[in-house]
């Protein structure tokens, strides 16, 4: 199958999904990350690498932190940034995205930032960009339906590597809504790609989607059980927007058995760090104590993940 | 001096640079020493040491390259580093080689994003002459001339010793 993500030279040309991108470009990626952690700290938080180039945030599907981040990760390359916000319709799929995108590269846009509810839409996009060879438009995915969010796969990554140093002796839990979850998807490719041994998955029946053995995960349905000993908790929100059908009985019923508290968070490892991709629902999959607590680091996801996507989109803007 | 030995001792040359950033900078106020990775960090850390400057600071200047648009990102950018206040410092850019001056143009553009400073000098191991730009170092310890297709490179062994090869592109 096509691998639009990297051109001949083995380069990254398009960031759709961490599912079979190479561990040395995942490690280089992780690594520019760090180098740019110190731009924000300084008087000019910019530099100037993609002074010139035009950034296309296109969000078919509101998000407002992940817009953001973008925004400003592109601000801080000196890219010039715009916001165009497609509110999902049924008419936006098939030839019209396309046309969309092809008007826009007439605009010489360089880059497109793409969200969008369906699964696969980036794909389609970068596909044809190439297959219209428009090589030297690039597409970065900022969540695509419930398959891959890999910026947000990647910042995890620079969390857990700059609070744990070394992935080789860890164990990871994800847990809640795995089924809707395309953060999760992400996190796990990463996990895995870079050789972390364990990684379980914790959740609900109903909210597991079948095969996750097959990725490399062990699965609990009793948090108590999959969160002894574990180093890194990575909670998912518990996505109402996409919930359809009576997956659960209620919020208050889902905290019960799957929302993280201090008592829970004792199972884990003393040092064990806590993460969320926000935004929270405090009181469904995470207690307030535990998000405020000490071995939160909710916050600092987020100021790295300015670093990593200023890395990625001036590794593609490079290639 | 000049060269034309295709080996020059590369800490006969550091010491001569010492000597004369000794000579010109002695008793500058403010003064701080910032090394371009990787050679010209090796050598700042040196020059500090020996001139008791604890302001020091470290640049990769792979963000404001000039030739980001032909060859991408360097596969090893270092996290630059300048824990001090730059405005009204006097600093001392080092790099190993001086040859078109695009790496000073960088550096130079990088330390002005971290505030104003009073002044900035160069001091360079080596210039191999082939200036694209009008930069001059005010400290340099030899002038080698080497055709574009060969290339010098500073060495650090694990006991610190710096050595020079020329390679050949």
């Amino acid at each position: 199958m096509l691998n639009p993500q990297l051109n001949k030279h083995g380069e990254l040309q398009h960031l759709l999904t961490i599912d079979g991108l190479p561990r040395a470009i995942v490690t280089r990626i992780l690594d520019t990350a760090s180098s740019f952690v110190g731009v924000s700290d300084r008087e000019v938080k910019k530099v100037p690498l993609m002074r010139g180039k035009s950034v296309f945030n296109l969000f078919f599907e509101n998000s407002t932190r992940t817009r953001t981040t973008f925004e400003i990760a592109s601000k801080r390359l000196s890219a010039d940034v715009i916001n165009l916000n497609i509110s999902a319709s049924s008419a936006s799929k098939g030839e019209s995205l396309l046309d969309t995108i092809d008007n826009l590269a007439a605009m010489h846009a360089d880059m497109f930032v793409v969200r969008h509810a369906q699964s696969g839409a980036p794909y389609l996009i970068a596909k044809h960009l190439i297959d219209t060879r428009q090589s030297h438009v690039h597409v970065v995915n900022a969540g695509d339906g419930r398959h891959a969010h890999p910026t947000q796969g990647l910042l995890d990554m620079y969390t857990i590597r700059h609070y744990k140093k070394d992935f080789s002796n860890l164990t990871v839990a994800v847990v809640g809504d795995i089924l809707h979850s395309r953060v999760a998807r992400s996190d796990i490719h990463g996990l895995t790609t870079l050789g972390v041994p364990e990684v379980r998955a914790i959740g609900p029946r109903t909210l597991l989607p079948s095969g996750l053995e097959h990725m490399g995960v062990r699965v609990f349905t009793d948090m108590n059980e999959g969160l002894k000993g574990v180093d890194v908790i990575i909670m998912l929100r518990l996505q109402n927007e996409r919930m359809s059908g009576a997956l659960l009985p209620s919020a208050q019923e889902y905290f019960k058995s799957y929302g993280l508290t201090p008592e829970r968070l004792a199972l884990a490892k003393p040092d064990a760090i806590v993460m969320h991709p926000g935004p929270m629902n405090r009181g469904v999959e995470i207690d307030s104590a535990v998000a405020d607590g000490a071995q939160a680091v909710i916050l600092p996801q987020v100021t790295f993940g300015i670093a990593v996507r200023m890395a990625v989109m001036s590794m593609l803007a490079g290639s | 001096m000049t060269m034309t030995d295709p080996k020059p001792d590369a800490e006969a040359l550091y010491a001569q640079l010492a000597q004369q950033v000794q000579a010109g900078l002695a008793g500058t106020a403010k003064l701080a020493i910032v090394g371009i990775y990787s050679g010209g960090a090796w050598l700042a850390d040196r020059l500090a040491a020996l001139m008791g400057v604890t302001d020091i600071g470290y640049i990769d200047v792979s963000f404001y390259r000039d030739d980001y648009a032909k060859k991408g990102l360097h596969a090893e950018v270092k996290p630059s580093r300048v824990p001090f206040d730059v405005q009204g410092a006097t600093i001392l850019l080092v790099d190993d080689v001086l040859y078109t001056g695009r790496t000073t143009r960088a550096a130079i553009n990088t330390l002005f994003d971290y505030g104003r400073p009073a002044k900035i000098m160069l001091a360079a191991l080596v210039d191999r002459g082939g200036r694209q730009l009008p930069v001059a170092a005010d400290f340099v310890a030899c002038d080698i001339a080497l055709p574009p297709n060969q290339q010098l490179v500073l060495h650090r062994a694990d006991d610190g010793r710096l050595s020079l090869t020329v390679d050949h592109a």
